[in-house]
């Protein structure tokens, strides 16, 4: 085990891959002398050289586009997207290119391509530079979707869809960069996709969360504690494929669930888990699922009304409590 | 040939954008404004050259690095600083920060933070001035790196079949954030990338308000005329790190010196107006002074005013009137 940031986690992860299997290289903005404006690509160039680390225009569409060909021609590409907001600027080669070409070919190409980036709140970016999407790619079949929520999960699941032969969008949270975590050492340290991971432990009420609201959720769970109700914190870790049975068997015992996540409410993968479970194990609920999530709103620049705009410690709280009747 | 109330104002308008941008720089360095923040310091000559053409009706859409677009299309610093605060008195009730200003009463339909996201909205506004047979143009600031993203290519195309009165400012500083533009562009003079769509296309010296006035005059005469769309590049360089904080390992020291020291649009206007006789160093003195302190009243006026009230929140998410 070694301390990392959760933005070092990712950058040894590249690096190690890169030196496994020559097919892979990166490219995206500035990230070959700037080594990307968030860090996760520092000094790459050095070891790797300039063809294998690669600037390239700002040319979103472009370069996504680029990275399913190189993909479908035998390589394995990563493509750094500064935020992940810039996705809509690409979202054709994302959605009807990259995520469709393997099925509408019966199957004749692989595409292992990973998209990766940040996103999320916490810096008053403004509405362009702070959403979370991944539940808009978690609605087209074709494409995984990961959201690591600490620096293992991070390093786990990248070597994880590095080595995937399936395109992969990797949202990482900008807030959760500069944070510390353990991560194990072990080059070929995976987490396959699809297996969620039970942060804590409880029976009175299952909380579902990612990325940023893995961390919210705890605090909430600690709270709850202290007014002796055990909640239990599952962080899906990939939404698709989508680690189900977890939760089920969570809530078959709490009876009870939350969704809480950062991106909007409205149509939120909350929405799709809380779905689920009512489908699936409708008579083991006392309460109806709650889901929370970013108002259906644009995200402002002033921190105070970003705060106003997405759920906080204390609404996950709040929600919990509600499912218990208190 | 440039009249002289027209050099006083876009002399005015230099170093109105000048000053608001070093006190933004300031209120950043002691955290009392934050975000993303791009400051054009270096590049003034361009906004302030092409906006003196434009009337209030006449469209601009600016980028990320919005601030002097923003000023020389009439804002006013107190109502913009405000806003890179994001306090309810400023332009957009404290939404937008630095990247979303807008005042669509000036014709600014505003700063854009994806970059390319504003080429086709100027192209729009042109399409509608076209169809409302109006003699509006519309302007795009947009940077050298946004002219390698499809919006700008599908939009010189539109105008160009379309016959648009648009005019496309590339402002080519030679960068986007880190990538030097030779890294990124496949071609010298962006200008050239006109031909591709039966535009004409000039570049000129972007910290030379005299060689951009005399393209930009004629590009807007073309597009009033029902001739279609102008593609100018103006080369300049930014003084400043992309972002307040940029460590810049992509350019050295001694670059950025020569460039302030012997290329500063608005030392070699200053020089160029003294020399021509009709400003007296204490008339030119006397504007800078008055930006300085207009420079001030408007961050005072920032810090002063209320934060937005999170009961608004939900407020202009659709327009909720009748028409
Ligand atoms: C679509 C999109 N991609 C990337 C970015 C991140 N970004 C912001 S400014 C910038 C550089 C822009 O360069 P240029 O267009 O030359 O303008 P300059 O900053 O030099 O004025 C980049 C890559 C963005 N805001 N939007």
């Amino acid at each position: 085990m070694s301390i990392k940031t959760y933005a070092t986690a990712i950058r040894d992860v590249i690096a190690e891959e890169m030196r496994r299997d020559e097919r892979v290289f990166i490219m995206g903005e500035d990230i070959e002398t700037l080594g990307g404006v968030f860090g996760c690509t520092r000094d790459l160039y050095k070891e790797f050289g300039t063809e294998r680390v690669r600037n390239t225009p700002i040319s979103e569409a472009g370069i996504v586009g680029a990275g399913v060909g190189a993909a479908c021609a035998g390589m394995r590409p990563i493509v750094e997207l500064m935020y992940m907001d810039f996705t809509f600027v690409a979202m054709d080669q994302l959605l009807n290119q990259a995520a469709k070409t393997r099925y509408v070919f019966g199957g004749k190409a692989r595409i292992p391509l990973v998209i990766r980036g940040q996103q999320g709140i916490g810096r008053g970016n403004a509405a362009t530079h702070s959403q979370s999407v991944e539940t808009i790619f978690m609605h087209i079949p074709g494409l995984k979707v990961a959201c690591p929520s600490t620096g293992a999960d991070a390093a786990g699941l990248l070597r994880a869809a590095i080595r995937d032969d399936n395109p992969v969008i990797f949202f990482e949270h900008k807030a959760l960069y500069p944070l510390k975590f353990e991560v194990p050492d072990d080059p070929d340290f995976i987490i396959p996709f699809g297996r969620a991971d039970v942060k804590r432990e409880g029976k009175d009420v299952t909380i579902v969360a990612n990325l940023l609201y893995v961390s919210r959720a705890l605090q909430a769970a600690a709270e709850l504690e202290k007014e002796g109700i055990s909640a239990e914190v599952i962080d899906p870790r990939t939404l698709v494929p989508l680690d189900i049975e977890t939760i089920v068997n969570s809530v078959k015992k709490t009876g009870r669930l939350v969704v809480v996540h950062e991106a909007h409410r409205t149509a939120g993968w909350g929405a799709e888990i809380a779905a689920e479970i009512t489908e699936r194990v409708f008579p083991y609920l006392d309460a109806a699922p709650i889901r929370l999530g970013a108002k259906a709103c644009p995200l402002p620049f002033n921190l105070g009304l970003e705060n106003a705009a997405t759920p906080q410690v204390e609404d996950i709280i709040k929600a919990s409590k509600a499912t218990l009747y208190k | 040939m440039i009249s002289k109330e027209r050099k006083r104002w876009i002399y005015e308008t230099m170093n109105r954008i000048r000053y608001f941008e070093l006190k933004v720089q300031s209120l950043f360095e002691q955290d009392k404004l934050r975000g993303s923040v791009h400051l054009y310091v270096g590049e003034e000559a361009v906004a302030a050259t092409l906006c003196s053409l434009l009337r209030d009706e006449d469209y601009i859409t600016s980028t990320h690095r919005g601030h002097g677009h923003c000023i020389a299309k009439g804002a006013r610093m107190d109502k913009a600083m405000a806003e890179l605060m994001g306090k309810a008195t400023g332009y957009c009730k404290g939404r937008s920060g630095s990247m979303h200003i807008a005042d669509f009463t000036k014709g600014n339909l505003g700063a854009n933070a994806i970059v390319g996201g504003g080429i086709p909205i100027a192209t729009g506004a042109a399409l509608a001035a076209k169809l409302r047979g109006t003699d509006q143009v519309a302007v795009s600031f947009f940077g050298d790196g946004a002219s390698n993203q499809g919006t700008f290519h599908e939009s010189l195309n539109l105008a160009g079949v379309w016959k648009l009165p648009v005019i496309y400012v590339c402002e080519n500083n030679g960068f986007g954030i880190s990538v030097p533009t030779w890294q990124s562009t496949s071609v010298g003079d962006i200008s050239v990338r006109g031909t591709g769509y039966n535009i004409p296309g000039f570049t000129v010296d972007g910290n030379d308000v005299y060689a951009i006035y005399e393209v930009a005059e004629q590009a807007i005469i073309r597009a009033k005329a029902g001739e279609g769309p102008t593609l100018i590049e103006c080369k300049t360089y930014r003084h400043l790190g992309h972002w307040t904080g940029d460590p810049q390992p992509y350019r050295t020291r001694e670059e950025v010196e020569k460039w302030k020291q012997e290329n500063d649009p608005i030392r070699r206007m200053r020089e160029r107006m003294l020399q021509e006789g009709d400003f007296t160093p204490e008339e030119l003195d006397e504007i800078e002074r008055a930006a300085i302190q207009e420079a001030d009243d408007a961050a005072e006026f920032a810090l002063n005013s209320p934060e937005p009230d999170p009961a608004t929140l939900m407020e202009d998410v659709f327009y909720e009137g009748v028409q």
